[in-house]
């Protein structure tokens, strides 16, 4: 069984920003959240997966095939959703769909339809009459329609209400109710994740900071609050990022039991958010 | 079944899940051989992630509760009834020795304990 996406060692160099040998998997039938403040290098990771830029160094594979020297066979298996989706928007929805049928072998007029009906969108409006979240549905929806077996998605989820966030959230949770399949996404929402993705790859400055299930992140990490005395030279080792104000210290932990046992009641220990994770790490070090 | 999930519990999401289908086959509301729903379908449920449900299934199945069968999901396995009363007295008895460890700490002594029970257990 292949690994939906492995990525090894991937490289890519700009004037002013280098992604630096990247490496994380994600197994078929689960989804993968992409975090990082801006400029982590998110887009470029989707961007080389699509083989829309080329890579200096690494390997990307999808489903055990190599992007670019399989790049027809691996683009035919992907659904991408864009931020923005490039569609021409003049263009009545179900002429869309008759004009993109063509280039994949797998599309299922059929599953089209009874999705057009199922997320309510009109056939015959053109694109420009649509709302952002209806425009980011219809992408997904072309994406189900050609049976896609990786969705990947580029802040998905960005510029929309939570009510349609959580419906677009539930879809996709949905699709992968059939392990062949996988979805990644880049997402700087983090509540999003929170409620279901399966794994979560953050990067900061081009680099992975960790790429693991979002379990054990969640259960591992923890926010710690206490006084002063928490900024001893002693506990440092124990804190991977902390906030000190005039009243006591909010500090973040990767190792829960470790905290609690060393800071017993000196402490409170808390389940970190994945929003708290994410700013802690971006200011620790 | 029934499941309850708290963000603001310490425990793990996984152990929340498995606590709860426990106690529900100890108590018998999920009878032996009854089907549960499969891991991606929980999730689904939930609303959480399939490692998550498959991890507190793998907790059920190590502990004996359930049973999972190739291409056809999982059951709640045979309860020894023996077994079944041994789990049943070690709930109750984890509970009394919370119970026994806050009186120490709050300096109540075992008569005093033993009364409570009493008067506890007839009402």
């Amino acid at each position: 069984m292949f690994q939906a996406i492995e990525i090894l060692g991937l490289r890519k160099k700009y004037k002013r920003f280098t992604l630096q040998d990247v490496s994380f998997v994600l197994p078929a039938g689960h989804s993968m959240g992409l975090i990082g403040p801006n400029g982590a290098g998110k887009t470029t990771i989707i961007k080389l997966i699509m083989n829309l830029i080329r890579r200096d160094a690494g390997e990307i594979h999808i489903f055990g095939r190599d992007v670019i020297q399989d790049e027809l066979a691996v683009k035919r298996r992907i659904g991408f959703v864009y931020d923005v989706p490039p569609f021409f928007q003049d263009v009545k929805l179900r002429d869309i769909a008759k004009a993109m049928a063509p280039f994949y072998p797998t599309w299922n007029q059929s599953i089209f339809e009874s999705l057009m009906s199922e997320f309510e969108l009109p056939r015959e409006k053109t694109v420009k009459k649509l709302s952002q979240g209806m425009q980011t549905k219809f992408a997904l929806l072309l994406a189900l329609s050609h049976d896609a077996d990786l969705i990947l998605m580029d802040e998905p989820t960005s510029g929309l209400d939570p009510v349609f966030r959580r419906d677009l959230m539930q879809r996709l949770n949905g699709y992968l109710r059939d392990s062949s399949k996988a979805i990644l996404y880049s997402t700087h929402i983090t509540t999003d994740l929170e409620r279901s993705a399966d794994y979560i790859t953050f990067l900061r400055e081009g680099r992975l900071v960790f790429s693991t299930t979002r379990d054990e992140l969640l259960d591992s990490y923890a926010i710690v609050k206490g006084g002063h005395e928490l900024l001893k030279e002693s506990y440092r080792p124990l804190f991977a990022g902390c906030h000190e104000s005039s009243v006591g210290v909010t500090a973040l932990t990767a190792d829960r039991k470790q905290a609690e046992r060393v800071l017993q009641d000196q402490a409170v220990v808390e389940r970190a958010s994945l929003e708290d994770i994410m700013v802690f790490l971006n200011h620790g070090e | 079944m029934k499941i309850i999930l708290s963000n603001a519990s310490p425990d793990p999401i996984y152990e929340q899940i498995a606590r709860q289908i426990k106690n529900q086959i100890i108590s018998g509301d999920l009878e032996e051989g009854a089907p549960l729903p499969s891991i991606r379908m929980l999730a689904l449920e939930l609303q959480i992630s399939v490692i998550t449900t498959k991890r507190a299934y793998e907790e059920l199945e190590k502990e004996g509760f359930i049973d999972t069968v190739g291409g056809k999901g999982s059951f709640v396995a045979v309860q020894n009834v023996e077994l079944l009363r041994e789990k049943k007295m070690k709930i109750v008895e984890d509970k009394l020795n919370e119970a026994v460890r806050e009186a120490r700490l709050l300096g109540i002594s075992y008569t005093e304990l033993r009364q409570m029970l009493e008067l506890l257990f007839q009402e």
